[in-house]
């Protein structure tokens, strides 16, 4: 039996294990009601005097059920989002580390690149089922509250609800995207530490922390390097033009982080003593 | 002579803290014996058997299992190794037999269509068969001890390193381990198991290797060693006739007899058990019971040591 197959196997085994796990779930609900309460609330709201306000593109969600999607995906990105993504990487060696069950993954024997390249691709699969859910969930949401229909951009031009649609794919697909850099900063901190809770909690300071660096103008210099400073960029699908620039920009950025977080995180794991 | 299963040449950890937990041992497990590991607590056993594994680093030294050097070897040579370290450890909400599952799949040489099989066959070997089923978290301490003894035995292996495995038993379960390691044994595979409790695996052991303070002690068969130690005769007699029966024993050159109640205790020397029998019944010494006592093997670390089996730091 070759190698890859044992590797998919684990792979597997992780993902059920992630993806089982009450907590995790709970957490993806969780995700998936935002859309849903801020479509009702905008729905029982729509006729009184604060129909159109709110931030982002809120205002445009009552006209049309797709801006739902987006919506919710910036109400979570401050905050919500940041925090799964803390609590999968986080988690992922030191919640091994501290249950012991790491000495014995290893002692199979599985190599420790591997294991982290399994916790990796299931903490990124994880932070792409928490942008699939809100996304998702916001679709069938908006769809029902406010029915979906051509899609007005930000210039003011219409495209067909096809394109829309897929706009706003684009939309979560650089979202979950953004999130990468993220997901390699909790990896790294969950080789650091036999507390989970540590490693999480950092994760998501080094997500606000960014955050309000990002605010601050005398730090523009390094504005654009900033792990969050490139997640609203994904309003670009919303341009006639799309400047694929930007977002190649962004993504970059994104890579850069997840370049070196990555190999921190592995010249870290693979020569520590496991003593837990 | 076929090599050792396990060999360790020089093989020191430092810790960041400082402490020295392991000092250069020279460990040497020969195929097929049962290898007693012991040392009071916080000796260096774990420690060693964590740089054995390539958990841990060694600060110097060397270590192989079953020839292959580690940790470069331990691709190939851990899955013919089962191993229980520092006590079982596995996800709280996965059952008994998921967490095998789990082990399995992380094992790229194992075959996945014989999983089931090999859980159940060992969780049977356990006796967790019944709670096979159960979220893991419900486990009492000595079925999370059994579901790890069957995490070990999940397939054939060569060598089996069991760091305390009898932690957390019964008496029953205790002898069960023991039983088992026996069975083990002898189908041939080489076990060293450890534990800070001297009476525990004694009786299981054809090898012995005392632990204390990072250093190993003594290492040797366990027939060996406990001939290392002086040998001493226990008479029993009416308590009326203790005086006589130590004069005889004195005049047959038995030295320090010491008297407690209806026994003499002395040390043997090269006087045979039964020559001092035959002259305490021709002295007239009416004799209720004599034995000669070869020392424990905490009584030999005392002598090696000049201390108790206790934590020494
Ligand atoms: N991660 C660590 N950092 C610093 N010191 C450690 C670490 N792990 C163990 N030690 C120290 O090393 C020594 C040996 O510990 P070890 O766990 O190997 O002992 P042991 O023989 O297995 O004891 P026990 O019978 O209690 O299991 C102890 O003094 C312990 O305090
Ligand atoms: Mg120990």
């Amino acid at each position: 039996m070759s190698r890859a197959e044992g590797g998919s196997r684990l792979l597997r085994s992780e993902l059920s294990l992630v993806f089982g796990r009450r907590r995790n779930i709970t957490l993806l609900v969780g995700l998936a009601t935002v859309p849903l309460l801020l479509g009702i609330v905008l729905f029982v709201t729509q006729d009184s005097a604060l129909a159109g306000q709110g931030p982002g593109f809120v205002g445009r969600v009552t006209g049309n059920g797709l801006f739902l999607v987006v919506s919710s995906l910036v109400m979570c990105l401050p905050f919500l989002l940041p925090l799964t993504i803390g609590i999968a990487s986080g988690d992922a060696i030191a919640g091994e580390a501290q249950a012991g069950t790491l000495r014995y993954l290893l002692a199979v024997p599985v190599s420790r690149t591997r294991v982290l390249v399994v916790k990796a691709v299931a903490a990124l699969a994880f932070a792409g089922a928490a942008v699939a859910a809100i996304a998702l969930m916001a679709l069938l949401s908006g769809a029902v509250l406010f029915g979906l229909d051509d899609v007005t951009l930000l210039s003011g031009s219409t495209v067909p609800l096809g394109e829309g649609v897929l706009r706003i794919a684009g939309v979560a697909v650089y979202v979950g995207l953004s999130l990468t850099g993220l997901v390699a900063v909790g990896l790294f901190f969950s080789t650091l530490t036999e507390v989970p809770v540590g490693a999480m909690a950092a994760t998501v300071v080094v997500a606000i922390v960014s955050a309000v660096l990002d605010t601050l103008p005398q730090l523009a210099a390094i504005h654009p390097g900033l792990l969050t400073h490139h997640w609203l960029d994904f309003a670009e699908f919303l341009r006639l033009e799309v400047d694929w620039g930007v977002l190649g920009e962004g993504l970059a950025v994104q890579g850069a982080w997840v370049a070196i977080f990555a190999s921190l995180a592995w010249s870290r794991f693979t020569t520590a003593d496991v003593t837990s | 002579m076929t090599p050792p299963a396990v060999r360790s040449a020089g093989l020191t950890k430092r810790f960041r803290s400082g402490q020295v937990a392991v000092d250069g041992i020279e460990l040497e497990v020969p195929r097929g014996s049962v290898y007693g590991f012991l040392g009071p607590n916080g000796s260096g056993k774990t420690t060693t058997i964590r740089m054995l594994l390539g958990l841990v680093r060694p600060t110097a030294g060397r270590a192989w299992l079953l020839e292959e050097p580690m940790p470069e070897g331990g691709g190939s040579v851990l899955p013919r190794v089962g191993v229980l370290v520092e006590g079982p450890a596995f996800h709280p909400y996965l059952t008994g037999r998921a967490n095998l599952a789990r082990l399995d799949a992380a094992d790229a040489t194992a075959d996945p269509r014989t999983t089931r099989r090999r859980s159940d066959a060992a969780l049977e070997r356990v006796g967790l068969a019944a709670a096979a089923a159960k979220p893991f978290r419900q486990y009492s301490l000595g079925m999370k001890q059994r579901l790890g003894l069957a995490a070990a035995l999940l397939r054939p292996r060569d060598l089996l390193v069991l760091d305390e495995p009898t932690n957390g038993l019964d008496p029953q379960g205790t002898r069960e381990v023991r039983h088992l390691i026996r069975e083990l044994a002898d189908a041939g595979t080489t076990v060293l198991v450890s534990s800070h409790l001297l009476a525990e695996i004694d009786q299981v052991c054809s090898h012995i290797g005392i632990m204390s303070q990072g250093k190993l002690l003594v290492q040797d068969e366990r027939l060996a060693l406990t001939e290392r130690g002086e040998p001493t005769l226990v008479v029993r007699t009416a308590v009326d006739h203790v005086g006589t029966a130590t004069e005889v024993l004195t005049a047959l050159g038995l030295g320090a007899p010491v008297v407690d109640g209806p026994e003499v205790t002395a040390s043997l020397g090269s006087v045979a058990p039964e020559t001092a029998t035959a002259a305490l019944v021709g002295a007239g010494v009416p004799v209720v019971g004599l034995e000669a006592r070869r020392p424990s093997l905490e009584q030999l670390f005392v002598t090696l040591t000049g201390e108790g089996f206790d934590v020494a730091r």
